[in-house]
């Protein structure tokens, strides 16, 4: 990889380029790679793992609106075992940062994921997921009260080994993102996630979230927001960014490192085209 | 770096293509697409995903899937691939307006293609509308093998039907249906399927068309005693297997019922892996 890049680190951890490839968009990590479209980028992001295996939700998942997509898998996942043992291999000897995104039922079912991932080769961080749409009626913990998450990065913080990184994704909530990002950091997270998908419906009426351009200037608020309010704390911005401007752009208004999630349905190869744009290639 | 050197040859592509040519043919649009590299890593079965748009950021985000239908190798822009357009909806009807000469962002070829039997078998080809598309490039791999091939045409209407005239150059027997008795008996596949499937004698049957029609053919395939893959198309958003947002109810390894990715895991199933009913009534 050459290294004109601008390098940057969360928590001791050097990335290749300030761009990943956000939570639930980039498959296993196997069809990106196919299509070049893992190449230079600073990490990727799995999917949402919980311990136990889970199903999903039936039928179509993922709707195209004018405004971005809205979707609600059902946080769809083949639980811990069956990722350690079939998925995780694959991203361990593949040439790409692996963070691992988690959420869990319980506190003792987080401390549980942070003490079997954090002893597994080839797990560069954690992500907690903690702002998924509608996770208490997933049968999520609840995270929603700043301190309940905070309660959840601590359960982690506890049991995973120093060397892996430990992000908290919180959501965009414009009236709590201050004070959650200031909980779970006193709780122990080295850098805070600002992503997910904003609440949405989906058109069939099922509860779900939106993801996409519309969200760019929600999360460019929300990025600039903590970072006025926690200046030292990395950040990481999601959100609707599709390309080097937009990465930039959440750069700009204080982020670390970006995350590209939905455009990469629209194009496979648009992170590994924006790492290598802010790498001064194209 | 991250593939495996043996399947090189069959990761998809992402490039920019361009329309070579677009013919109206009945209802259809055939478009000959130019996607450098893309032709000569198609199976039957397997299909291509494009963006909707020129404009950049584009305001379609979800990508359209489109059988292959034809892979031509041509002089001067190496091998293309067609694809059989209805002109319906946003992504229909922005594809079946495009210009020979201009530019398409397309990805493929995507998905697992039809398994080939190893035997000189007899199979039975059933399609339906413009899903028929992928049938006839397959028909062509099933007769390198030795194999007897019948098909079983269907659409509504004349004007719906593909490729009757390829068919009856490739095939030992065609029967045809339409919905309106426009050609052919009057009726659909999922009404002439037990009968089609037990005359035809088929050890094989490979379908593509509407689920119910898919339904019947994988049930009567099954009281026949044969195998059948069924080339099954939902929306998919991304084609590429990221977003896990297509997925079919199927029967798993272990006789449990699991959700799998359509891009990725299909588009083409054993008939009697999915779970016809549930797809039937999720919502979609
Ligand atoms: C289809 C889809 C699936 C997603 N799955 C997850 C997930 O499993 N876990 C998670 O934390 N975020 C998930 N997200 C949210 C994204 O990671 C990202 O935070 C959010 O979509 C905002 O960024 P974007 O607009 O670039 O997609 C998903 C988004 C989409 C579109």
């Amino acid at each position: 990889m050459t290294a004109t890049a601008p390098e940057v680190a969360i928590a001791g951890l050097a990335l290749a380029s300030p761009v990943l490839v956000a939570a639930g968009c980039g498959g296993t990590g196997r069809e990106l790679a196919a299509l070049d479209g893992l190449t230079g980028v600073g990490g990727f992001v799995t999917r949402t793992i919980t311990l136990d295996p889970r199903e999903g939700h039936p039928g179509r998942r993922v709707h195209e609106t004018d405004a971005g997509f809205v979707h609600a898998t059902g946080l769809a996942n083949p639980g811990l075992h069956q990722f350690l043992a079939t998925e995780l291999p694959w991203l361990a000897a593949a040439d790409v940062r692996t963070v691992v995104s988690v959420a869990a039922s319980s506190l003792g079912e987080y401390a549980d994921l942070a003490r079997r991932l954090g002893d597994s080769p080839g797990v560069d961080g954690l992500e907690l997921d903690l702002a998924t749409p509608d996770g208490p009626a997933l049968g999520l913990f609840d995270t929603r009260e700043p301190f309940q998450a905070a309660r959840a990065v601590a359960a982690v913080r506890r049991d995973l080994p120093r060397g892996t990184a430990l992000l908290a994704k919180v959501g965009h909530d414009p009236l709590r993102v201050v004070e959650t990002a200031r909980a779970v950091a006193e709780a122990g997270a080295d850098a805070v996630v600002l992503g997910n998908a904003l609440p949405a419906l989906l058109p069939d009426g099922r509860p779900g979230g939106l993801s996409g351009p519309a969200v760019r200037p929600v999360a460019l608020r929300t990025v600039a927001e903590v970072h006025a309010a926690l200046p030292g704390l990395p950040l990481v911005g999601a959100g609707g960014a599709a390309g080097a401007d937009h990465v930039r752009a959440f750069l700009a208004a204080g982020a670390t490192a970006v995350q590209i999630g939905a455009a990469l349905l629209h194009d496979p190869t648009c992170a590994a085209r924006a790492a290598a744009d802010l790498r001064g290639e194209t | 770096m991250t593939q495996q050197p043996t399947r090189v040859a069959h990761t998809p592509l992402h490039v920019r293509g361009e329309v070579l040519s677009s013919k109206r043919i009945g209802a259809y649009r055939h478009l000959t697409l130019v996607a450098p590299g893309m032709a000569e890593r198609h199976r039957p079965g397997t299909f291509v995903a494009v963006s909707v748009g020129h404009t950049r950021p584009r305001a379609h985000l979800a990508r359209r899937s489109y059988w292959v239908h034809r892979v031509r190798p041509t002089g001067s822009h190496g091998a293309t691939l067609e694809v059989v357009v209805e002109p319906t909806g946003t992504g229909g009807t922005w594809l079946a307006g495009l210009d020979q000469g201009d530019p398409i962002e397309v990805t493929g070829p995507l998905g697992r293609p039809f398994a080939l039997p190893k035997e000189p078998v007899t199979c039975l080809l059933v399609g339906e509308g413009y899903a028929a598309a992928p049938l006839f490039p397959l028909a062509e791999r099933l007769r390198e093998r030795g194999c007897t091939v019948t098909m079983l045409l269907a659409a509504p209407d004349e004007a719906h039907l593909l490729g009757t005239l390829d068919a009856r150059r490739t095939a030992r027997a065609v029967t045809v249906v339409t919905g309106d008795g426009s050609v052919g008996a009057k009726g659909t596949v999922a009404e002439v399927a037990p009968e089609v499937v037990a005359k035809s004698g088929a050890d094989v049957v490979y379908a593509t068309g509407s689920h119910e029609g898919l339904h019947a053919v994988a049930a009567a395939a099954e009281a026949q005693g044969a195998w059948s893959q069924t080339g099954v198309a939902v929306d998919q958003p991304c084609g590429t297997g990221l977003c896990f947002g297509c997925t079919i109810p199927v029967v798993g390894e272990a006789g449990s019922p699991r959700h799998v990715r359509a891009c990725v895991e299909g588009p083409v199933f054993r008939g009697d892996r999915v779970r016809w009913t549930d797809l039937r009534t999720e919502p979609r």
